[in-house]
């Protein structure tokens, strides 16, 4: 509330926190990652019940991030709230690190925080992820934040927030069936093919975020802790490691992922989620691995093999 | 190719000094000072405190400048600046009937005790383009201020209600029971359903004024609350604020601020059961601000429709309706987030599209999830 | 009065075991009335009939009686498998279950019952996929089979309700409801609106069901041709209260209070 009449830029000494001792680099004028240490002590809180529950969307005092809501604001706050300065961030988007607003929030933690930066998935402990989940198996001491725009896996269902919460409280699933069976009786098989309804250890039904079905799957018993945050709709849930994700679907029609009979053109690969290249305007196309790391290292590998051999 | 498709930390680095540039104009003309804009878009620099949620004349108008007069995205800035800032306590409740007012009137009351002030508005004036502004005029040295010249007001000017409010004619405000903080901040605890009245006010001071306007002004036109709403009292001036001393039971004046409040009456529906005439839709914005004031006021009346008992029946009487989506850094941030990419959920579409489009033209059961890429050669 | 429960000692509600029971339900919209201290037993296999005119309280009742609206005061007990539950003082997530299990309800507006975005067998199928039944198969089976009991072409199954006609949207929720064997039905003006042949030939499925499924039916309506072809016993509501209670013929042909005479009377002149 100050009125500074002479228009000085406003002067705050970085609060506690990592930031104490001032040993630490970052943005001058702004805390350790961004936020002030009592709203991280505030996430990580959350964080702490959303892991005792999983699954179960624990509703968060989101704050305004200087990147618009929509755009990672959940992830992003997550991130600042459990980073630390031994930490090594990658942060991708649509699977690739080099996609603009992967880089952008990796410049918003280099300068807030001056943390290492890697575009190596082994070399991660933080991954920051919109829309997939990287094609190499996570490890223990590795966390996966999610950004996620919306949490609710009813909300095209049913948009009203109290009546969601009580289907969640009473685990009173019907209707999620219901748009599942319409799907199968529509097109002979479940038309959902990201942010693929999945239940958490058995009890609550949680949205994964946008990722292609392909990387669901991935989910399952997964050893690296996930994380994911809703910025805007000022929710946070978590996966604990080895927790089981089953997606949602019946008996006789199983759930199924995406599989393509071409290769990347890139790195050869038959196995990675492949984005699609438009080459010309008469129908030419290629497809190339969505995860950028995985692509590169399968063709640092194949190099390596053949110089090898020789 | 490959590359072209996403974009590296270069091109940002270039759209932002392509930005810069723009936002300067033409180089050869004066740039705009801060003060400036605070002086002269004194309205604009209002409507980016009000929604920006931070009362600060100088940071925003430097809002104003850095975003180029988008008064949304100025907001924005102004949020997440907030967003940083240590909070020490909540004030007391600032109380409007100590107003130091610019301007006062009752559409309800001809005449009512401190007398109606029209102050400066644009009401009556107008709206011809006045070509004299073309050419900024000189310095006058010698200006009087109107405000100086201004007949001393009385200095407590009692609000309407408490000069209505004795009888059961005008319900006047109660102070919601039971509620522990008495009034929440909705930036530090999250915003649930049903919510408590204060923190839907405070959702609505700092809602988007177009939204609001556009949901008033359907509830006005009968996609709302039955009857007629009256304006009880619009009045906009300088409040005092102050602190409480921790421990010690002083209070200090920080300064004042300028608000602009409006109090809008309307009958409540017989059938609901409502012991007073008039019911009472409130708004309290931050700045001159009074077409936001008198939206958010029917807002909070139409929103009010549960609680009186009259029939939920239109977005502007649904309360989750109008607070998920009456933030404008909210919606603007979901609706631009459109622009990112979604390669990939775009892909599982089209793998998905594809294979119903090859089922269509062969005619055939279940083909196997394997044969969905070949779709893709073409 | 006659047909308050009020009175009858437990000895008697074990001994003869309605499956419903409302004692002193009222409830107000603010200061209106809605219904007033209406005490109530269904017996098993009985259709109860609600007479009165419009703003008579007869639909506030049935869905205070429905688990639809919680009564100002008053309760609402159902018997299941020997235990007597109390509809309201349920948590909700048991009295939700107990809704989709043991009651059905068919509206005067499908568009009440019925999803009409969803294909005539995700409606079917909803009850079912709630309970648990997560084989895609013996869904559209089960869905297939109402269809026919009610019938439904089944060929429709995977139509949406809007294409459906008036009379076919009631057979549809008749099936939704029944879906999951519930004891209870209410029905709501059920036939209101439907041509005259339309309504005489759901009157006729109705009667079937009700038989052959041994339910219970609570069914509130304006027209007194209709409660006679269905009821066994009527209540006659006017300004949310009971004014007279008795067997069909007995109220029909011998009625006792003065707007019961109004009434019958005026659907002779009608």
């Amino acid at each position: 509330m100050s009125r500074t009449p002479g228009l000085t830029v406003p002067n705050r000494s970085t609060e506690g926190g990592y930031a104490r001792g001032g040993a630490l680099k970052g943005l001058p004028g702004y805390n350790f990652a961004f936020l002030d240490e009592v709203t991280k002590r505030m996430i990580r809180r959350t964080l702490l019940k959303a892991v005792a529950i999983p699954g179960h969307q624990i509703p968060f005092a989101s704050r305004e991030m200087p990147l618009p809501y929509g755009w990672g604001t959940g992830g992003i706050q997550i991130t600042a709230s459990i980073i630390g300065p031994d930490d090594v961030l990658k942060v991708i988007d649509q699977g690739a690190d080099d996609t603009t607003n992967a880089v952008s929030i990796r410049s918003f933690f280099r300068k807030t925080a001056g943390v290492a930066t890697t575009t190596r998935t082994g070399e991660a402990t933080v991954i920051q992820t919109r829309h997939r989940i990287p094609e190499q198996p996570l490890r223990e001491d590795q966390i996966l934040v999610y950004q996620v725009p919306i949490p609710e896996p009813l909300r095209f269902i049913e948009p009203r927030e109290e009546e969601c919460g009580k289907v969640h409280a009473w685990a009173d699933y019907g209707i999620m069936y219901v748009k599942l069976y319409e799907d199968v009786a529509r097109t002979g098989r479940i038309a959902t093919t990201f942010d693929y309804p999945v239940v958490v250890n058995g009890r609550y039904v949680m949205s994964p975020s946008p990722i292609p079905k392909f990387d669901t799957p991935k989910m399952h018993r997964m050893p690296a802790l996930q994380l994911f945050g809703a910025g805007r709709e000022k929710r946070i849930y978590a996966v604990p490691p080895y927790t089981d994700v089953k997606p949602l679907d019946f008996e006789d029609v199983p759930f199924e992922i995406e599989r393509w009979s071409r290769c990347c053109a890139l790195c050869g690969a038959t196995e990675h989620y492949l984005d699609e290249i438009v080459t010309d305007d008469v129908g030419g196309r290629r497809f190339v691995c969505s995860d950028s790391d995985a692509c590169a290292q399968r063709r640092a590998k194949a190099a390596r093999d053949l110089s090898g051999n020789s | 190719m490959y590359v072209a498709a996403k974009g590296g930390e270069k091109a940002i680095a270039n759209a932002h000094r392509f930005l810069a540039e723009k936002r300067r104009g033409n180089p050869q003309l004066p740039e705009m000072s801060v003060e400036q804009i605070r002086e002269q878009l004194g309205l604009a620099v209002d409507r980016v405190m009000a929604e920006g949620s931070l009362y600060d004349r100088n940071l925003a108008a430097l809002a104003v400048k850095q975003a180029q007069g988008d008064l949304v995205e100025a907001a924005f800035l102004l949020r997440a600046y907030r967003t940083t800032l240590p909070r020490f306590s909540p004030s007391p409740v600032v109380d409007t009937g100590s107003m130091r007012v610019l301007r006062r009137i009752s559409a309800a009351y001809k005449d009512l005790p401190g007398g109606q002030v029209l102050g400066p508005t644009y009401d009556y004036s107008h709206r011809l383009l006045d070509f004299s502004l073309m050419e900024p005029e000189a310095f006058a040295a010698n200006v009087v201020y109107l405000v100086d010249k201004m007949i001393a007001l009385p200095s407590r000017i009692p609000r309407l209600t408490e000069i209505v409010g004795s009888d059961d004619l005008v319900e006047t405000p109660q102070e919601e029971p039971d509620q522990d903080p008495p009034v929440p901040d909705i930036t530090e605890e999250p915003l649930e359903f049903p919510a408590s009245r204060s923190a839907r006010l405070q959702a609505l001071a700092r809602g988007d004024e177009g939204f609001l306007l556009g949901l008033a002004y359907s509830a006005q036109r009968g996609f709302g609350f039955q009857g007629h709403p009256f304006v009880g009292e619009i009045r906009m001036g300088y409040v005092p604020v102050e602190v409480e001393l921790p421990g010690e039971d002083v209070k200090v004046r920080i300064g004042s601020i300028l608000v602009t409040e409006c109090t809008m009456l309307s009958r409540a529906e017989e059938t609901g059961g409502c012991p007073f005439g008039f019911v009472q839709g409130y708004g309290l914005v931050f700045g001159a601000n009074e077409r936001k004031a008198m939206a958010m006021a029917l807002v909070d009346r139409a929103l009010r429709s549960r609680e009186l008992g009259e029939e939920v029946r239109y977005p502007a009487q649904d309360e989750e309706y109008v607070l998920r989506h009456c933030d404008n850094v909210e919606s603007s941030g979901f609706v631009q987030h459109l622009k990112l990419p979604h390669y990939v959920d775009f892909q599982a579409e089209l793998v998905h599209v594809r294979r119903r489009d090859v089922k269509k033209s062969q005619g055939a059961d279940d083909q196997g999830p394997s044969s969905v890429g070949s779709a893709g050669e073409g | 009065m006659a047909f308050s429960s009020e009175s009858s000692n437990q000895a008697e509600w074990a001994a003869k075991e309605p499956v419903l029971r409302a004692v002193r339900l009222s409830h107000f919209y603010g200061q209106r009335v809605g219904c007033a201290g209406v005490s109530l037993d269904l017996w098993p296999g009985e259709v109860l009939g609600i007479v009165g005119e419009s703003g008579s309280g007869k639909s506030t009742l049935l869905r205070c009686l429905s688990g639809w609206q919680e009564p100002s005061q008053g309760r609402v007990q159902i018997r299941r498998e020997g235990e007597v539950l109390d509809l309201y003082a349920l948590e909700e997530s048991v009295r939700r279950r107990l809704l989709r299990t043991q009651i059905g309800v068919v509206f005067q507006r499908a568009e009440e019952g019925v999803r009409m975005r969803v294909s005539a067998g995700g409606n079917i199928g909803e009850r079912l996929m709630a309970e648990g039944m997560r084989h895609y198969g013996r869904l559209r089976e089960s869905a297939r089979r109402w269809m026919e009991r009610v019938e439904l072409d089944p060929a429709r199954l995977d139509d949406l309700p809007c294409t459906y006609s008036g009379g076919m949207l009631q057979r549809l929720q008749i099936a939704k409801n029944l879906v999951t064997e519930p004891r209870l039905l209410f029905l709501d003006e059920p036939t209101t609106g439907l041509d005259v042949s339309v309504q005489a030939r759901l009157l006729d499925l109705l009667r079937r069901l009700v038989r052959e499924m041994n339910l219970s039916v609570v069914m509130v309506t304006h027209d007194l041709a209709v409660a006679r072809v269905l009821a066994h016993r009527l209540l006659v509501m006017m300004g949310g209260q009971v004014v007279e209670e008795g067997l069909m013929d007995r109220v029909l042909d011998d009625p006792q209070h003065p707007y019961t005479q109004l009434l019958v009377s005026s659907r002779l002149v009608a």
